[in-house]
């Protein structure tokens, strides 16, 4: 079967891809598209390593088929920096130390976006609540919840 | 494995009759787990989110109709259906994480036919129908209705459920959702219990609905406890009615989220609790109050 042709816009560029009908958005994202920080922990939707934004809405890629990518906006952790200025939460995973072996990072990353993109000043409880989707085997949650707190403080005040 | 993306109800059901082996998918989050898990591959998965009708939340003069590829978050999104029907909106919000909300939908909890599907008890105890696609037209059936066992469901080959009807709640009238799970989110319920409780003016218990999940090869309506409740004041000995009824009803499994008898103990003191909440959100709908959020998350 002919493989089909995606066109789509990733982290603002117009992108397209070829990918088989059964192929995940995970699997294009990495392999087709060369966006590597898009992680696959468990496959299943259990982990959200492989968390992005489709059309806006924090989604695992693995649970995608990559046509259905056709026509949507997708923003991945590559988009997350502006230039060479990383994201605040970016800052803040860094100066709070809220990884150690990193791959679920990326997926805390997008997802912490979206949390904040829809609630800029959310209490620890919904911090929690709001990332359950993702899973990490190291820090213990707390540094990640502590700086997402961080950036939402720092990104309200910004836009004061 | 091929996939469509047809934008008319027609279209789907002419590529369902094309093949056999096709399958309807609305957020993929039931289908691909499960081919990864082994299951066989279909020939063809219809997509269903560009049909209009199968996506959004609309509000009709006689209720709602839910389209049945709507993405749940758009169901716990929407204050109006939050505020009429807390109950439906707490149990499909516990869907899975906020990833997996944004993808999962009532027509594939439904037919995906886990017992432990989170929306069903809701759907149950609120009445609502599925109007199913089927051959050249539609037909409509209780929710109850479909399910039949763990991934079985009443819809032939080449059939899919459109959207689902919900009436307005009458007055005095609040719905809840409770599941017990063994952390404090993101797990499968070991029992899940819904409620549907309607009051006079005194207090006492005009209509009643029960149901229950995770307890047997389907959803279970508790037609004891409903009976128990209805014509009654809400008191401890109508609630030890309730329980024992929820009790009675399970037919559950021994697996390792919990025991038989475990299982069973659970869905009382849950059916307890959720008629009490529902009793609660019907009384201050009377006075005027908003609901409150009092279910698990």
């Amino acid at each position: 079967m002919a493989r089909r042709l995606i066109n789509c816009v990733v982290n603002g560029d117009e992108t397209d891809f070829l990918c088989e009908d059964g192929d995940s958005l995970l699997d294009s994202l990495r392999n087709e598209v060369g966006l590597t920080g898009v992680k696959e922990g468990c496959g299943t939707g259990d982990c959200g390593a492989c968390s992005v934004l489709l059309n806006g809405r924090v989604t695992c890629s693995c649970l995608v088929f990559s046509p259905e990518a056709d026509g949507a906006t997708i923003t991945t952790v590559e988009g997350l920096a502006d230039g060479d200025h990383l994201h605040p939460l970016q800052e803040c995973f860094l100066e709070g130390a809220a990884l150690q072996c990193g791959i679920c990072t990326p997926g805390f990353l997008v997802a912490a976006k979206a949390l904040l993109d829809a609630n800029p000043n959310p209490t620890e409880s919904e911090v929690r609540y709001g990332l359950a989707g993702n899973l990490c085997r190291c820090t213990g949650y707390d540094k990640i919840v502590r700086a997402v707190l961080e950036a939402a403080a720092q990104m309200r005040e910004a836009n004061v | 494995m091929r996939y469509f993306a047809p934008t008319t109800v027609e279209e789907a059901v002419g590529l369902l009759a094309e093949a056999p082996g096709r399958k309807v998918f609305a957020g993929a989050t039931d289908v691909i787990p499960q081919m990864r898990a082994g299951r066989p591959e279909p020939d063809g998965l219809v997509d269903l989110k560009h049909i209009d009708r199968l996506v959004g939340v609309r509000k009709t003069a006689t209720g709602w109709v839910i389209g049945a590829a709507t993405p749940t978050s758009q169901l716990t999104g929407n204050a109006e259906l939050s505020a009429e029907f807390p109950g439906l909106c707490e149990g499909a919000g516990l869907i899975g994480s906020d990833q997996v909300q944004n993808r999962s939908s009532l027509g594939g909890n439904l037919c995906n036919a886990s017992p432990a599907a989170d929306s069903v008890p809701a759907m149950v105890v609120n009445a609502m129908r599925a109007v199913i696609a089927s051959g050249g037209g539609t037909r409509t059936v209780a929710v109850q209705d479909v399910p039949t066992g763990p991934g079985r469901t009443t819809l032939a080959p080449g059939e899919f459920v459109i959207e689902f009807e919900l009436d307005s709640a009458p007055a005095n009238t609040g719905d809840a959702y409770l599941r017990l799970i063994p952390r404090t989110e993101m797990d499968i319920a070991v029992v899940g219990a819904a409620a549907r409780i309607t009051l006079d003016a005194s207090g006492t218990v005009t209509a009643a609905a029960l149901a229950l999940g995770a307890v047997a090869p389907t959803v279970v309506r508790v037609a004891d406890a409903e009976s128990a409740l209805v014509g009654k004041a809400i008191d401890d000995d109508v609630l030890a009615a309730v329980a024992a009824a929820a009790s009675a009803a399970c037919n559950p499994i021994d697996d390792k989220r919990g025991t038989i008898t475990y299982r069973r103990h659970v869905a009382g003191v849950l059916a307890k609790r959720a008629v009490t909440i529902a009793a609660e959100r019907a009384r201050n709908r009377a006075s005027g109050t908003p609901s409150t959020n009092g279910g698990s998350h």
